[in-house]
């Protein structure tokens, strides 16, 4: 297979500047007989939505969502980075896109990333003008603040709230364009298959999650923007709703998946606190530059935490990272605590989770300089876990909360399906194998408003509009494959739940395939995870039928995907055998428990293809190329 | 000017309307208390005001704040309906359980208690405007005191000297005082000026004007009652 | 813990639907309310029944998802929404009524799932700055009072969730529609369309069947993002000088 990744000549600096002088251009009155499909309403999704409309294309938008506001881009707090050097400390576009690909250790693309960094700049414009309300200073001028893995303040903000703020201003532009007839949104709709004609996507088969009609429909682009595959897990700081359905129907329909195993690990979250559980909460990781994190030294020790001396105390990231110490970057904390946690020395119900121990600096500073600092978080921990974190000290655990792998695309965001375009989390373009705080915000919003329109445009220049009816066999025969396989699910009427079966594989997944992970825990999760799909195909219980609303049939239908898509997972974690970024393969490491990174034969993107169910997917390589950068071993000392 | 037309056919309007009329049907309660208090600076004091307000313009502006009040009345009673009708219509199943927050009684029975304002003032024209309902004192008004007034003072003490009128006059009181405590603030939400302080004086204005109006209007029957008003 | 629970079980929008009784046994005092309802699902589920349906979806309060009335409340007798209500909030044995919103103008769909995409038309209807890609001038060329955008970002706060249309006893709709108002009436960038924003909004949320607002700030009491009425007074200065000052 040709994966070519379609990036312009010329100087890194002026390569999107080529194409978008040398890119085709269709007439406006032209425009409008184009119809494009646009799956997900998130950040990505609804800008790209918004600004294809503007350009007068006719544009229908898919989400399973009761509005289109409510996608998961709403739950990101933190901010949105932008190389403005509002702050005058240096920064640039250059240094957006060193960080960047830095952050991600070398497995992004130099040319995507760098046009990341210059579009940055004008999301923070555009969204200004949209009305989102940024944080600003006293003088009336937008305020920032900084992240990890930067060296300069470059984060826009809404409080705690920048992810909302931003997609609302994404929601209402597209609402605009709803009112104005050149956008037709299809909400609580389920994206159930790709349609391919003769090599392009040509639409999807959906269904309304109302009435349960199962539809299709036809397009001269399909755009999936449909975020992140983090419930593969089970348990995850993503929405419960967050699926790989979409993405993995077109790629069982021949789009490449690129890099699945490259999933992000947040090591301040609140632990599992019973098997009950359905999500888990992210705080952010601020609180680690004031907390000090331990766990007791004796293997089951039950005494409540202050009951436990000092000496029986392990603050186990000072002592293993003495210069870094609680600030040790999220990978490294994240696995750490779970050696601690494997060990026996796990606190709290069920023995997963450390604590994040305020007194020393309640102490220090008195609790009104801690309340002022993260009363907020405070408030949210003692809400949740009913434990005032002033008193007693919080009890933290890693959880996944981002997923940098998607389906491949090249520098045009176009799959290796022609007309089939993937932006955002969806995709796996822009941050390598991990990603910085508050660039996923900006990753969305720059393919949506400023990527999307100007690459489709140019893909649709080459095409005729229309052509193609859903009455066409390919669409017949897509709509039978979807309608057979939800009989087939109703069919079973078995014993359980499929959330008991979805609980039960993320257990694997994360044991297995989650923070740190062997050629042993792989082999592992590859052969309980067919086992597990095969008792969901035996024994599930979908009650109802697929004529009417039915929240069983849709979950189970995710679910489903999910068992498929795990093991697509646990094979591209086996088969990266070097350790870079979020991903960890305790056999790749140095002697003091770094990651280590093989550029010699790993400096590639691993992109799968479907060969059939059952049958090993075929890894294909695009090979990294650094020109601009030098690549840099990340260090903690 | 065109588009103000159409400013009461919409919720917001109608609510404008209410606030309006209500504010003015406040200063009419007040003023019309603050006569009736000269009952306690004796007969001529009560007289010389009731004659007053019968010959001033020549006898025509009793007319004209009458139709006046009346019309007002109309309007804040046929937008009650209609908002009533439109509120119903916005939920037509009802929850199978109560949780209200923090909504005052008076607040969630506005109609019921403008409806008994309405009787009560209808009983209250029949009583001492029309002298439908005690004929005989209502002549001794007609009559005239010795100064050719009527004698209005006459007429509410002999009037609320029956326990039973005083009993009906305080709890219209009561009601109308529930309906203040909510309507009286409330004005300053629909005209769109209860922002920052000047929304904290909702609730003060509301129970101090309901206040007010109870105590003041209630204490003319009790007086009499107690005898302390002959 | 132990509840007995009376839910509202609606096969579609044309059923009349009714309460029924479950029992939910093994309730965990830090169960959140939704998992709760999760368990008591998987019990029907395995059992061949359907499972209650309500919505729901990141469970940490943002999106605005869920939408459950219980005992009459809201989102519930704590501050916040459904899904960060937790079972420690009531007592062992309690009789809980669960219900959906309830609104003619967000008829029911299934069981505790309500249709809000009034909300979505009242947004289409001007609820948006109208500004296409491309065009922006430098983000900092508006310096805007952090008075200003700290008011602005408070109206912003609102999550849609609709819980201000479920508490108030007239099914009014002027919370969520004044915080959209002032959000963008704040902003300069607003300016340009602020007296016909509010005229369109004002006009589709009637015309969707919402009440009229009651002036009792029950909606305020329920919303889970603490959006402040003084919005709505606004929103009403807002309508009505537009309505006396626009030429249409």
């Amino acid at each position: 297979m040709n994966l070519d990744s379609k990036i312009p000549e010329g100087p890194l600096e002026q390569k999107w500047d080529s194409f978008k002088s040398n890119m085709k251009l269709i007439n406006p009155s032209n425009k409008r007989k184009y119809k494009i499909l646009i799956v997900g309403t998130g950040l990505a999704g609804a800008s790209a939505a918004a600004s294809l409309a503007e350009l007068g294309y006719q544009v229908e938008t898919f989400c399973f969502q009761d509005s289109p506001r409510r996608a998961h881009s709403i739950a990101a707090q933190g901010g949105i980075n932008a190389a403005k050097n509002y702050q005058n400390d240096g920064d640039s576009i250059w240094r957006l896109f060193y960080d960047t690909i830095k952050g991600g250790d070398f497995r992004s693309r130099e040319a995507n990333v760098y046009r990341l960094a210059q579009m940055s700049v004008k999301i923070i414009d555009h969204c200004v003008a949209l009305g989102v309300p940024f944080a600003r200073e006293y003088g009336g001028l937008l305020d920032n603040r900084s992240f990890g893995g930067a060296q300069v303040s470059r984060t826009f903000y809404c409080r705690g709230q920048t992810g909302q703020q931003l997609l609302l201003g994404a929601y209402s532009t597209m609402a605009r364009q709803i009112a104005q007839g050149r956008i037709k949104s299809h909400p609580r709709t389920e994206m159930l298959d790709l349609v391919t004609i003769d090599g392009r996507a040509r639409g999807i088969i959906v269904r309304d999650l109302q009435t349960g009609k199962i539809e299709s429909h036809v397009g001269d682009a399909v755009v999936l923007a449909t975020g992140g595959y983090g419930p593969v897990f089970f348990l995850s700081t993503n929405a419960v709703g967050c699926n790989v359905t979409a993405t993995y129907r077109a790629h069982k329909r021949g789009a490449l998946f690129a890099n699945p195993c490259f999933t992000q690990i947040h090591p301040t979250c609140i632990p599992v606190t019973g098997d009950y559980q359905s999500k888990l909460t992210l705080m952010s990781e601020s609180l680690r530059n004031d907390g000090r994190i331990w766990v007791p030294k004796n293997q089951g020790d039950k005494r409540s935490p202050d009951q436990i001396p000092e000496a029986d105390r392990d603050y186990f990231l000072e002592r293993k990272y003495p210069s870094f110490g609680n600030l040790a970057p999220r990978d490294i904390s994240s696995r750490a605590a779970k050696e601690a946690c494997d060990a026996g020395k796990g606190v709290g119900e069920g023995g997963r989770g450390v604590y994040l121990d305020f007194s020393d600096a309640i102490k220090r500073l008195g609790e009104n300089v801690i309340r002022e600092r993260y009363g907020n978080l405070f408030d949210m921990y003692h809400h949740i876990t009913n434990e005032n974190p002033y008193k007693v000290p919080m009890r933290i655990y890693p959880a996944v909360h981002y997923c940098m792998g998607g389906l491949w695309v090249d520098y045009t965001l176009m799959s290796n399906i022609s007309g089939l375009f993937v932006l955002g989390e969806a995709n796996f373009s822009d941050h390598g194998a991990n990603r910085l705080g508050a660039s996923a915000l900006m990753q969305g919003l720059a393919d949506g408003y400023f990527v999307a329109p100007y690459t489709i445009t140019n893909y649709l220049a080459s095409t005729k509009p229309g052509g193609v009816g859903t009455d066409h066999a390919d669409f017949k025969r897509c709509e039978n494959d979807v309608n057979e396989n939800i009989k087939k699910i109703l069919s079973i009427k078995g014993k359980r739940s499929p959330l008991s079966i979805h609980r039960e594989m993320g257990k694997v997944v994360w044991n297995e395939v989650g923070m740190a992970r062997t050629r042993q825990s792989l082999t592992k999760a590859l052969q309980q995870i067919p086992a597990i799909r095969e008792e969901f195909w035996k024994n599930v219980s979908v009650p109802g039928s697929g004529a009417e609303m039915n929240k069983g049939l849709e979950y189970a239908l995710r679910v489903s995907d999910f068992l498929e898509f795990a093991e697509l997972l646990a094979e591209d974690a086996l088969a990266r055998e070097e350790s870079c970024g979020a991903h960890f393969r305790e056999e790749y490491q140095t002697e003091d428990g770094e990651a280590k990174r093989n550029d010699q034969d790993f400096a590639f993107v691993s992109a799968w293809e479907y060969k059939g169910m059952g049958n090993k997917p075929v890894l294909h390589k695009e090979p990294l190329t650094y020109d601009n950068v030098h690549l840099a071993v990340r260090s903690y000392k | 000017m065109s588009s103000f037309v159409p400013i009461p056919s919409s919720s917001i309007g109608c609510k404008f309307f209410m606030g309006i009329t209500g504010l003015l049907l406040i200063g009419f309660v007040l003023g019309h208390m603050t006569g009736n208090l000269l009952i306690f600076m004796g007969p001529e004091a009560i007289n010389e005001y009731g004659e007053f307000l019968q010959t001033m313009g020549h006898g025509v502006l009793i007319w004209v704040a009458r139709i006046g009040l009346v019309a007002i009345f109309t309007i804040h009673m046929a937008l009650a309906f209609a908002l009533r009708n439109k509120n119903n219509n916005a939920r037509p199943v009802p929850y199978g359980a109560d949780g209200t927050i923090q909504a005052s009684w008076a607040s969630r029975h506005m109609m019921l208690t403008g409806i008994v304002i309405f009787l009560f003032l209808v009983y209250h024209i029949a009583h001492f405007t029309v002298g439908a309902i005690d004929p005989d004192n209502h002549k001794e008004v007609i009559a005239r005191d010795i100064h050719n007034k009527f004698d209005i003072y006459s007429m509410v003490v002999k009037g609320f000297q029956q326990p039973l009128v005083s009993g009906l006059y305080i709890l219209a009181q009561l009601a109308l005082g529930l309906h203040l405590s909510h309507g009286a603030g409330s004005w300053l939400q629909s005209l769109g000026l209860a922002r920052g302080w000047v929304r904290k004086l909702i609730l003060p204005l509301g129970y101090g004007i309901a206040g007010i109006i109870v105590v003041g209007n209630c204490s003319i029957p009790v007086s009499i009652l107690l005898g302390w008003v002959k | 813990m132990k509840l007995t629970l009376k839910v509202w079980r609606q096969n579609n929008p044309s059923d009349s639907g009714r309460f029924v009784e479950y029992q939910a046994n093994n309730v965990v005092p830090d169960m959140s309310f939704l998992e709760m309802l999760d368990v008591v699902n998987g019990d029907l589920m395995a059992q061949g029944q359907e499972p209650i349906a309500f919505d729901h979806d990141c469970r940490e309060g943002i999106c605005g998802s869920c939408s459950l009335v219980i005992n009459g409340r809201a989102h519930g007798p704590t501050r916040g929404t459904t899904c960060q209500t937790y079972m420690r909030n009531f007592s062992d044995g309690q009789t809980l009524v669960i219900e959906p919103w309830r609104a003619k103008a967000f008829p029911v769909l299934r069981d505790l799932v309500c249709d809000r995409s009034a909300f979505d038309r009242i947004t289409q209807a001007g609820g948006y700055i109208s500004s296409n890609v491309g065009g922006a001038p430098d983000g900092n060329a508006l310096p805007i009072p952090k008075v200003v955008a700290d008011k602005a970002m408070d109206a912003a706060e609102c999550i849609g969730c609709g819980a201000c249309v479920a508490a108030c006893k007239n099914a009014s709709a002027m919370l969520f529609v004044s915080a959209k108002v002032s959000h963008l009436g704040l902003l300069p960038q607003g300016q340009p369309e602020r007296t016909a924003r509010v005229r369109k909004m004002v006009s589709q949320m009637d015309k969707e069947g919402f009440g009229a607002c009651t002036n009792q700030y029950e909606c305020e009491a329920a919303c889970p993002k603490e959006i402040s009425a003084d919005f709505i007074a606004r929103m009403n200065g807002d309508y009505l000088w537009a309505s006396v000052t626009t030429e249409e």
